[in-house]
Formats: structure tokens, sequence, C-alpha cells
């Protein structure tokens, strides 16, 4: 791509395209085992309907090429599933457990629907925000935090609840909440949260 | 409610699991359908059995397996919901959690009666705890020869496939849900063509809620008569009904339809009460949807009579004085809850979700959202609430999908029963503006 012609792109996405849907051109792929898990994977769906794989494989994507689907991640998907580019996007873009910036080590993900609400979640939301430093979309500065707002997780009748890296963490207080920072902290050279991965989910 | 028919075996240590499960006569009423009964005649005994929709739209179930069209030479697929996103409502990440062995249970028998071979279980991707939890189900019944090719000798043959959604409350819609299956957005479609005809694939297509499909085991085993003799008039047999908000035991409480909406409150078997001795101020009954009802409405009818936890009970009055039963999600407020916060709250939850193929649903739900924001922060006007009725009433049955009705029905219903404290609201904008937790507005008790 000419220089001028990507600097006039670069201009014209970031008025109403997301900057990071500019191609890096960076090399990806899946390890030779996550590849073949994923080929297991594909034989769930009719031959004719491979597409339907793509949430799952974006979720595998998400989860082994970066922690985020960036343009190369997902130009990635398209061809290992022989789909237009513009499928895979029109899809990330929908659905709000995709990550089209680059997250931290641990995403938050606190809910801030009714009955989270009434249980107490704004607090735990408040004291998130005082003690990370962070308003909801941002992470800090380490590295470590992204902090999220989410609708209802399905937790009602355990809430105020939020997710760090789709860990569920229920019945929070803003006590517990600073004893999970903490745990998170000393972890954070470890495995993250979440038992398992998706790979390991399906097979 | 003495005896516990879909919940049945749920305090057991180990029922998770394939071993305890069976020892517990789990897939008895697998071996008796394949065995013994025609598919027809398992179709027959969940049509005798009254089975209505628990997904929210209680539709019968009998009736809606009858529309699949079973002359068509594609294959046909069951597609299990479990995209459970409604606001107040967590029973089938519950019954997953801890029977997964009864919604497999209920899939292979469901798969027999409709000639299905492929079944796919559509879990909410947040819900990524439960995927490894229902794929361990699925190996175990393959290994007992519960699943796969000739099942127990005979030649009906059946896989079942977990498959994640990604976040959005608009697939648990059962057009948006195929859509999402076949890895596009979630964008409902027009029906007709309706899925049981043109569903999967253009195939013919059943799409059931996780608790509908699980009540198939026990429909079979004790027979769709005995079923039905549970509960009251059309509002057969048992329901799960996940309790939340303001009160003293959270929790998922398998019910008899037809319990009384005060009993299921106070008593503590279930919700004991409200928290604190509060008094209670309003209920959703049904998921975030449903209108919302004031403490009068819930407990007795217009008419006087008691509310009961039933399809009709609940839905008496129509939406001038009633409700809906929904989903079963039971979100209880008391005194100090604001009606306008949590209005807006959920305000915002449908904007966020709509899907924004419909305009007025697109657009509108921001509207309300917006108008809902500033009467909440003291910038209110007196005409934004009927500003509101109106964008309700402009939203509502113009769009494809229900999504539409559903983000019209909290807020028309709040301004029709608390009407007073939306005023109040603009009446004291110095007093409303920097607090923003529990009500300003005395509670006017009865």
């Amino acid at each position: 791509m000419p220089d001028n012609h990507k600097t006039n792109m670069e201009q014209h996405n970031n008025k109403i395209i997301h900057p990071q849907f500019i191609k890096e051109g960076k090399p990806v792929a899946f390890s030779a085992e996550v590849l073949g898990k994923i080929r297991q994977l594909l034989l769930r769906y009719p031959e004719d309907h491979r597409k339907s794989a793509l949430l799952p494989v974006l979720h595998i994507a998400q989860e082994e090429l970066g922690g985020y689907l960036s343009v190369d991640v997902m130009d990635h998907v398209a061809a290992l599933l022989g789909i237009l580019p513009i499928e895979v996007y029109e899809v990330a873009t929908f659905y709000s457990m995709f990550y089209l910036d680059k997250m931290g080590h641990y995403v938050i993900e606190v809910c801030r629907t009714g009955p989270c609400a009434i249980s107490g979640g704004e607090k735990i939301m408040q004291h998130l925000r005082d003690v990370l430093r962070i308003e909801p979309g941002g992470t800090t500065p380490d590295g470590l935090f992204t902090l999220k707002e989410v609708e209802c997780l399905g937790s009602c009748g355990s809430g105020p609840v939020m997710q760090v890296n789709t860990g569920y963490y229920e019945n929070l207080t803003p006590g517990r909440v600073d004893k999970i920072l903490e745990e998170l902290r000393e972890n954070a050279n470890k495995d993250k949260p979440d038992d398992s991965t998706w790979v390991e989910k399906f097979c | 409610m003495g005896g516990k028919i879909l919940l049945a075996g749920i305090d057991v240590p180990g029922i998770r699991g394939f071993d305890v499960y069976r020892s517990l006569g789990g897939y008895a009423s697998v071996e008796k359908a394949l065995r013994e009964m025609t598919p027809a005649l398992v179709n027959t005994e969940v049509t005798k059995s009254g089975l209505r929709g628990r997904g929210g739209a209680g539709f019968p179930t009998g009736l809606k397996w009858s529309f699949l069209d079973r002359k068509s030479d594609k294959p046909r697929y069951l597609v299990c919901n479990a995209d459970e996103s409604e606001p107040g409502t967590f029973k089938d990440r519950y019954l997953m959690h801890h029977l997964p062995h009864r919604l497999i249970e209920g899939l292979i028998l469901s798969s027999y009666a409709l000639g299905v071979k492929t079944c796919y279980i559509y879990i909410r991707g947040e819900f990524k705890y439960l995927v490894g939890i229902l794929e361990k189900a699925i190996r175990e019944a393959h290994e007992h020869g519960l699943l796969g090719e000739k099942i127990l000798g005979t030649d009906f043959s059946l896989n079942i496939y977990v498959h994640p959604g990604a976040g959005a409350y608009i697939c648990g819609e059962e057009t948006a849900l195929l859509e999402s299956l076949e890895g596009k957005r979630g964008n409902p479609r027009i029906k007709p063509p309706f899925p049981a005809f043109k569903g999967l694939y253009g195939c013919p297509t059943v799409v059931n809620n996780v608790e509908t499909l699980a009540t198939v085991g026990p429909i079979i085993g004790m027979g769709g008569e005995a079923y039905a003799r549970l509960g009251k008039g059309k509002s057969t047999g048992t329901k799960l009904i996940s309790a939340c908000g303001n009160i003293n035991r959270p929790g998922v409480y398998e019910i008899e339809l037809g319990l009384p909406v005060e009993d299921f409150l106070y008593s503590p078997e279930y919700c004991d009460g409200i928290a604190g001795d509060k008094y209670l101020k309003a209920v959703i009954a049904g998921g975030s949807s449903v209108p919302v009802l004031p403490a009068g409405l819930i407990l007795n009818t217009v008419k006087g009579e008691k509310r009961l936890m039933t399809y009709e009970s609940l839905s008496d009055g129509e939406f001038a004085t009633g409700t809906m039963l929904g989903s079963g999600g039971f979100i209880v407020f008391d005194e100090d809850a604001c009606m306008v916060r949590n209005t807006w709250n959920l305000s915002r939850f449908y904007h966020h979700e709509s899907c924004g193929q419909c305009s007025p649903c697109r657009e509108g739900t921001g509207w309300m959202e917006k108008v809902l924001y500033r009467v909440e922060h003291g910038q209110g006007k007196m005409s934004d609430i009927d500003l509101l009725v109106r964008v309700a009433k402009n939203i509502e049955g113009n769009t494809i999908c229900p999504l539409g009705d559903a983000a019209a029905w909290p807020v028309a219903s709040a301004i029709r029963h608390f009407r007073k404290e939306f005023e109040y609201h603009v009446e004291h904008p110095e007093r409303v503006k920097n607090i923003n937790h529990g009500s300003l507005f005395p509670l006017a008790v009865e």
C-alpha cells in the first residue's frame, strides 16, 4: 500500500472506524495443537456450513492470539473458515465478549443491570474505579487490569457480580473485591483465573 | 410443595456425574421411550402434559412440535436455547450447573420424538464454565451408549453439541439464535417462515428453552396425564422461579404452578419475606421484560382474588393491572427502591442490547434511556413523562422481534403504576440530583 494512501486511510479510519481496524500485517497463527482441535470443532457442523464455527473459533482466537481480535487475527480466522474477512468483522463488532482493543491481563467486567444494581452493584463499580484509578473502558498503566461495565450476567440471585476473564465472582462487597484484586496481583505471573481455556472446554 | 420433579435429586452429592444420576433412575425415561414407545407416542405424552414453553412465551410445547415440517426431506434440528440473559433470570444456569444430565436426557427424548439426529445447545458465552460441565455430561452419555450411533441398540442415532454465544441478549430470541448459530450477527429473522419450516440452515428446526426440554424426561417418566394433574388449569406442572432483589432468600425454587404469590414471597421455604423487614414496594414477576406491578396488584388481582403463580393469574387484568409469568425471573423491590432509577437502568439494558435492525427499537430504546436519565438526574420536564409513554407506544408492536415490546413494557408499566414518583423527580430536581440510591419518594403504604 503506498504511504500517502495509507495516511489517508488512517485519517479516514480514525473518523468512522476504530483505529484498531488498521491491518498491521503481523503474522499470526494457531499452534499445531490448537489448530488440530479447531479442525475437530469444525466437524460438529455440516460440511457446507463451517461458518457456524465462527463464534467458538473467535473465542479460541481471542484467548490464544493476544487477548483481543486484531485485524490480522480476524483475517486469519476468515482464511481458516474459508469466509470473507468482512463476515468476521461484522460478527466481532456485534458481540460484547469480543474485544477489538488490547486488553489488560485481567479483564474485570462488572454487571450493572437492575437486580445487581439494587443489591449494591453500583457501589462495587465505584469502589473498583477508586481502587484501580481508572474509568470503565480503561486499563491500568501497568497493563494488569481492564475495567468494563457489562449487562446482566445471569447471576441476579448472588449479586453484585463481576467476571474476571469469564470466571465468576459473586456476592461481592468492597472488602471482598480488595481481597480478589490482591490475589489476582499475586497470581499475575501464573495462569489466568478461569479454570480452563476454550480449547480445553471443547476437547 | 412436597416432591421436586425437575430438580429431583439436586441435593444428592455427585448428582452432576453420570453414575449417581443413573443410580437414581436417570435415563430410565430414555430406555422406556426408545424400547417401548414410538416417537409419535412421546409427542402425544408431551402434548397431554400441557407443558408450556418455559423461556418466557408460555407457548404449548406439544403444539410447537406439531408444527415441525415432517414432510421435508431435509435434516431436522433441535436447538436448545441456553442463552439465558433476561435480567432476573438464572434458572437455566442453575439447572445445567447441578443437573446437566437432566437436560441431556430431555434432549435425547425430544430428539427421538422429533426425528432429529443433530442437536445443538446454544449457551451464552459468559457461561463458559458450564460448557465444560455440559461437554463432560455429553461425553459420559456417549460412553454409556446413550448418545452416538444406534442408541441402546435401536436405530436411533443422535449427537449433541454445545455451541457458545458471545454476549448478546438478542440471541435468546429464537431466530436471532439461529442466525448466531450459523456464524452471523444476531439479527432476528422475519416470521413467517417459522423455524419449524425454515430454521437452522433452512431446515425444519425446533428451538426450545433449557427448562422446557429438561422437563420432557420427568414427563415421559411419570406420564403426560400425571404431569398435567400438577399445577392449576392450563398452567400444568412445576416451574423454576429464580427469585432475586430485596428478599431474605434469593435463589432458584421449583414450585407447583398455582402457588399464591404471597406464599412464594413470604414462605420461609421460598423467598422468606422482604430483607430487613421492610415493606414490599413492587415486583417484576417474570424477568425484566414484563410489566412491573406495585405491591397491591402483585399480591391480589384487581378483582380482589389472590394472585397465583400461573400464566393466567399473573396476566389477569392484562397490562392495565396485570403482568406475565414470563421466564420466572422474580425481582422484588423494597420500600427504598427508586422506580425511576430502576426503569432508567432497564432502559439502558435494552438500548445496549437492541440489535439495531428495526428503527423503532434502535432509536426508541436510545431515546427512552436518554429521557429517563435526565428525569432520574434532576433534569427532567413534566412533559418527559408523557413523551416516554408515547415513545414506548411507538416501539411496541412495530419491530420484527419482541425485544421492542420488552423494552417498552417496563417503561410504560412503571409510569402507569408509579407516575407520582416520576413527577416527584421532575418537581424536586435538587433532591434527586446528587443522590442516586434509594427512594426519595415517600412510599404510599395502603
